[in-house]
């Protein structure tokens, strides 16, 4: 994955259950700033919620940053756990790879609702994921 | 008194307003709160009302089809209500329709719903 | 005493402004791209001195062996006037190719004046002239952004006018609404419809709504899983969608498709959706008594 595009506007330690609620009003807050529409904005708030819960539960907690992107205008997060990794990724990414509490959508259904979906994760060396979205 | 939610109580019908930025913590004692409310208060009807909630992700979805679940075989039906066409068409791309949950468009819709039955 | 890279192109635009402006101009004429049945010499001259002197005074306080960032502030006095002038000639029939050119022809002048003046140091004459090279690529690649950037905002503006136009939901009666698709349903469309349509169910507090598809040109299983999602979706808001309009044709292509659209009320006419609407929320239509029809 590329070097970050520039300061993130938020970063969101990911240790207990109150920071994935901390990394979705972050995440709200950066689009209401960049003026995002209703939809868009719940859409890829939705996403970064399974996101982080995904790094806290699987990743034994991680961090979340936010950054804004410019030209064309975008919201972007990185999170990224030192958790054991995912061995087979194309499975994880499929509808009803069922875990401990999600119900199998949470990967997979948070691609299907941002513009752009990037995963790297080896098993031992922890799991990054990006996602991207227009305000 | 759940932090996630307030629960009021109105002819055998329990209300339940959640709160926005729930954590999962405080959504699964909410479920603990309302399964023991709706036995001791002999509760024929649960209205969920959901409209302050801006995000239903995977994990609240499904805390939510089993509030519903667990009502009706307390005897008890209930009504998901007020969610934003934002959180619908949200859910329904993540692939949760809540098919086994009944909805109405608001607190006064599931009321004339349950008066209507008989249950309110 | 050396004369730092920098300095010697503005003294260059300083000194020799007007010889750089003229051989700019005449580069443009030869290359076919000054259009002067769209713009007098008077003018064209005016825009292209305005956007040399912005220029010069960029060079004058950069130092132009740094990586190009046409988006920083020391630019954006030039950027102002080179968006201008793009509009202007644009607007009268200007192609984007042509602007382009328009901006590469200062090259070749500035180099041969460069080369005029700096004959005798070959590796600075080089170095000066990659870089000036640089900055001009990095202006009219800025100029394409800039034609790009407004051609997405046309897209989208007209875009989004087509669709309001396309997908207007009706009040059909209290509590019933209606929304008539016409022509095709890519994802899009149907997210935008989807929109549309939840929106109006919160501000007619709408307790059915009939999504029409008569005027649906192919119904294939992508069409059919949109109209089941609309419909969850709807039923997730509290009310309830009744898919009207299904042709005996559409039957049979959805299931052999093996489409199954499970809860989800079908009607073949919006006149049998409108009097199962009618049932949902209480009302009947009936004759009158003393009709003579």
């Amino acid at each position: 994955m590329s070097a970050p595009p520039a300061e993130p506007a938020a970063r969101i330690e990911l240790r207990q259950e109150r920071d994935v609620a901390a990394a979705r009003i972050a995440v709200s807050r950066a689009m209401d700033a960049m003026g995002a529409r209703a939809l868009r904005k719940t859409r890829f708030v939705t996403a970064v919620s399974e996101i982080a819960r995904n790094a806290l539960d699987h990743g034994g907690g991680g961090v979340l940053e936010v950054y804004r992107l410019e030209r064309p205008l975008r919201i972007m997060i990185r999170c990224r756990d030192e958790g054991p990794g995912i061995a087979d990724l194309d499975q994880a990414m499929t509808d009803g790879f069922s875990t401990a509490r999600s119900m199998g959508k949470g990967l997979g259904g948070a691609r299907r609702l941002v513009e752009a979906f990037r995963i790297e994760s080896r098993p031992g060396s922890g799991t990054t994921v990006e996602m991207e979205a227009k305000p | 008194m759940s932090e996630a939610a307030s629960i009021y109580s109105v002819d055998k019908v329990l209300l339940v307003a959640i709160r926005d930025n729930i954590t999962d913590t405080d959504i699964i004692n909410l479920q603990e709160d309302l399964s023991e409310r709706i036995v001791n208060e002999a509760a024929r009807g649960v209205v969920i009302d959901i409209a302050a909630l801006e995000i239903v992700d995977t994990f609240v979805g499904r805390i939510l089809a089993q509030l519903s679940s667990i009502s009706r075989l307390l005897a008890a039906e209930t009504y998901i209500v007020g969610m934003r066409p934002a959180v619908a068409m949200t859910l329904v791309e993540l692939g949760m329709d809540l098919p086994g949950s009944k909805t109405a468009l608001s607190l006064s819709h599931a009321l004339r719903s349950l008066k209507a039955k008989g249950l309110a | 005493m050396t004369v730092a890279p920098t300095t010697e192109l503005s003294r260059l635009l300083r000194e020799d402004f007007d010889g750089v402006l003229d051989a700019w101009f005449a580069t443009q004429k030869r290359e076919g791209v000054r259009r002067p049945d769209l713009f007098s010499d008077r003018e064209s001259r005016r825009q292209l001195s305005d956007l040399l002197r912005a220029f010069a005074e960029v060079l004058a306080r950069i130092d132009i062996t740094e990586p190009v960032d046409i988006e920083a502030d020391v630019w954006s006095e030039l950027r102002l006037a080179l968006s201008e002038i793009t509009l202007v000639r644009t607007e009268r029939g200007v192609a984007p190719w042509e602007m382009t050119a328009f901006i590469l022809a200062l090259k070749q002048p500035v180099f041969v004046k460069l080369n005029e003046s700096l004959s005798g140091t070959p590796d600075r004459l080089l170095s000066i002239a990659a870089d000036f090279g640089r900055i001009v690529d990095a202006l009219a690649m800025h100029i394409n952004e800039y034609f790009i950037a407004e051609r997405d905002e046309i897209i989208e503006r007209q875009r989004a006018e087509m669709m309001e136009l396309s997908t207007p939901v009706v009040q059909l009666w209290e509590r019933v609404l209606t929304i008539p698709l016409i022509g095709t349903l890519d994802s899009m469309r149907a997210q935008e419809v989807m929109e549309n349509l939840l929106n109006s169910i919160v501000e007619h507090s709408a307790e059915v709504v009939i999504v029409d598809i008569t005027g649906v040109r192919v119904v294939d299983t992508q069409v059919a899983q949109h109209l089941l999602r609309t419909a969850a979706a709807v039923r997730l808001m509290g009310a309830e969608a009744i898919i009207s309009g299904i042709s005996p044709k559409i039957a049979q292509t959805m299931v052999e498709l093996g489409v199954d659209v499970g809860e989800v009320t079908t009607r073949p006419s919006i006149r049998a959706a409108l009097a199962e609407a009618f049932r949902r929320v209480g009302f009947q239509i009936s004759r009158i008594e003393d009709s003579r029809v």
